[in-house]
């Protein structure tokens, strides 16, 4: 039998804003898909977002959903989770919002390991605002306000998050659709700061710039760039050259969560 | 039995008046001058169960209080100028998606660094006009010690009944000198609580104006799941630019303050019976006011005085109506003439206007204000 995505969306939402060829309802699909595998508790999850496409993702899933201000759905779900730390916390949005307006929250709730989920779509641009260059657009591509191409080198995302101190760390593509529940529901079962940074594309404003001439095309390049990390081990250094890892990148469970540490402060705090 | 009194300052009695709230969350980020506010609760919200969190900056405390106000928790932030600047983003955000909370800003000298050990009260129009947009405001301006703690109790009700950040407004002053305090009993100041909803969560909207224009809120994880947006939007929370939703929920939110700013503000008269010279003043500014009327009545002038505790919504009813009997209005204020502004907009003209103003980090003192006074003829 198909999966009922329905019975996780809000009714009378869809159509989405996100353009035809845009990964971002893949990702979707697949934290539904996550959701169901965990059955997870819809009342007692919240979802939270920034600004920005993938930011939108929220509002079409059917529990406590929370679309912020640009960079700062880190702060306010960090909020959320310590006020309430049975909810269910995750996460959404794109690459410009939670690495550059939003990169100070971010960094902060990888280093506090507060136990929430952060699915990050990376599709190197800046999308709603219409194409400008992100901190993950690569060197020398072109945006609508990088003509000349990028001056700047880009944020590897999820070399950030675990230099940060994230607990779990995970990469995907909107090409391996089958993967990324199975990485976000790793993710969320993770006590910890868990980060799943999913590789999309922006045919819209990102491809048509950088002469790819179709989606297809774009995901090809996905899938040809994607190497997982057991297939790496057996790889050469040169064989890996233009390479990016998925699969699970880094995963600790010896340090403790946030919202458990606080529980201790409270301890303390009441035994005086 | 006799009541617990203590001796301390501005910002440990904001801190105590938000537990006697019923505060159980704060989100903060250290500035001075407003940092001993966090450091007290650093130390009693866990003895409470409630929850501190320093955040990675101004942003962050103001995102941190409003996510966690939506769980249902009473939240505080505290910060003073350069803060407040940083908190504008999210206090808009609070304004529009309507989640209570209470800010509470020691105003020191500014612009940007300006003088941070230093007193002002030159945020006045920062907490009204500082998030962009059109919104509501309410700011209290507390005078002494006991104020802060009252006012910040008074704030979370405010909050709760208009559904929105507050804001409490001390100077320099009044946050860091000493001075006796009572401890309020339970009861003896009105603790507002949460509207919840009525209906079930099926048929719960965040903002649905059949309940008035305060609507209630429901709180995330408890069994009703809504959408929250900083986007205009519709009765259900979610985002519209339908151009007449977007009109009467602006509107809406204007006047869910403008229609009850008979219940919200308070002021203090002192001696105004037979005044033909008023002196309006609010916070440390006002204490040299009180001073210097008692000063000038000595020396046989009819001088009065007229103490702003609810800056914002602003006493327009009652400073109008003085305008129409004295003779003029006198306004010391630690900035250059913020609060004259508005004076000068009620007196239409009828009445001078005039101003000390100090921005040198040093108090008002009452002579100045006495010689002021003498200038009315």
């Amino acid at each position: 039998m198909a999966f009922d995505y329905e019975k996780y969306l809000r009714p009378g939402k869809l159509p989405h804003i996100w353009c035809p060829g845009c990964g971002h309802g893949i990702v979707m699909k697949g934290l539904i898909r996550a959701m169901d595998t965990l059955k997870l508790d819809m009342k007692n999850t919240a979802i939270v977002s920034g600004i920005g496409c993938a930011s939108r993702l929220p509002g079409y899933i059917d529990c406590c959903t929370l679309h912020t201000a640009h960079g700062r759905a880190a702060a306010f779900a960090t909020g959320v989770k310590m006020a309430k730390p049975e909810m269910n916390v995750i996460l959404c949005g794109g690459d410009g919002d939670g690495t550059a307006i939003g990169g100070n929250h971010f960094i902060h709730a990888c280093r506090r390991n507060i136990d929430m989920t952060y699915i990050i779509m990376n599709n190197y641009i800046y999308g709603m605002t219409g194409g400008q260059f992100s901190p993950c657009t690569p060197t020398g591509h072109k945006a609508s306000t990088t003509p000349y191409g990028n001056p700047d080198p880009g944020f590897d995302i999820a070399k950030l998050a675990i230099g940060a101190g994230a607990t779990f760390v995970a990469r995907g593509t909107a090409f391996h659709a089958n993967q990324i529940d199975k990485l976000i529901a790793e993710a969320i079962q993770h006590k910890g700061f868990s980060v799943v940074e999913i590789l999309d594309d922006c045919p819209t404003t990102y491809g048509r710039r950088n002469k790819y001439k179709s989606v297809i095309e774009m995901m090809n390049r996905l899938k040809e760039v994607a190497v997982p990390v057991k297939a790496a081990e057996k790889m050469t250094a040169e064989q890996l050259k233009g390479k990016v890892l998925t699969g699970v990148l880094y995963k600790d469970d010896t340090k403790s969560d946030y919202t458990t540490e606080y529980a201790k402060v409270i301890e303390r705090a009441q035994a005086k | 039995m006799a009541k617990k009194v203590a001796f301390m300052q501005g910002n440990e009695a904001a801190a105590h008046g938000a537990l006697y709230a019923g505060c159980n969350f704060f989100g903060g980020y250290p500035i001075t001058p407003s940092t001993e506010v966090s450091e007290v609760l650093s130390i009693e919200l866990p003895k409470v169960g409630g929850k501190f969190i320093q955040m990675e900056d101004e942003i962050g405390a103001m995102a941190a209080c409003l996510g966690a106000s939506l769980t249902g928790a009473k939240a505080l932030t505290s910060t003073s100028g350069p803060g407040l600047s940083l908190k504008q983003e999210l206090i808009g955000y609070g304004c529009i998606a309507e989640i209570p909370c209470v800010v509470f800003n020691v105003m020191r000298g500014g612009p940007s660094t300006g003088m941070p050990t230093g007193p002002s009260q030159s945020d006045v129009m920062c907490a009204k006009w500082g998030t962009h947009g059109d919104h509501a405001t309410i700011a209290l301006m507390p005078a002494s010690v006991q104020e802060c703690y009252d006012m910040v109790a008074e704030a979370f009700s405010l909050a709760e009944k208009y559904r929105m950040p507050v804001h409490v407004l001390p100077d320099e002053i009044i946050a860091h000198m000493r001075e006796r305090i009572e401890f309020r009993e339970p009861g003896e100041i009105e603790i507002t609580p949460r509207k919840a909803p009525t209906v079930p969560p099926e048929q719960y909207k965040p903002y649905d104006t059949s309940f008035g224009d305060v609507p209630p809120l429901a709180n995330f994880g408890s069994g009703y799941r809504y959408h929250v947006t900083g986007l205009n939007k519709m009765q259900d929370g979610f985002p519209t630019t339908k151009a007449e939703i977007v009109q009467a929920e602006e509107e809406r939110q204007v006047r869910k303050v403008d229609a009850c700013i008979d219940d919200i503000v308070t002021f203090e008269e002192y001696m105004l019976d037979d005044a033909e010279v008023v002196v309006v003043a609010y916070g440390s500014t006002s204490r040299s006011a009180r001073y210097a009327v008692n000063a000038a009545r000595e020396q046989g002038i009819n001088a009065g005085m007229f103490r702003i505790k609810t800056f914002w919504p602003f006493p327009d009813k009652q400073i109008k109506a003085l305008a129409a009997k004295v003779k003029g209005f006198i306004i010391p204020e630690m900035n250059l003439g913020m609060c004259s502004i508005e004076l000068e907009r009620c007196a239409q003209g009828k009445i001078p206007v005039l101003g000390i103003f100090r921005v040198d980090g040093e108090p008002i003192n009452p002579e100045q204000i006495v010689e002021k006074i003498k200038e009315v003829k």
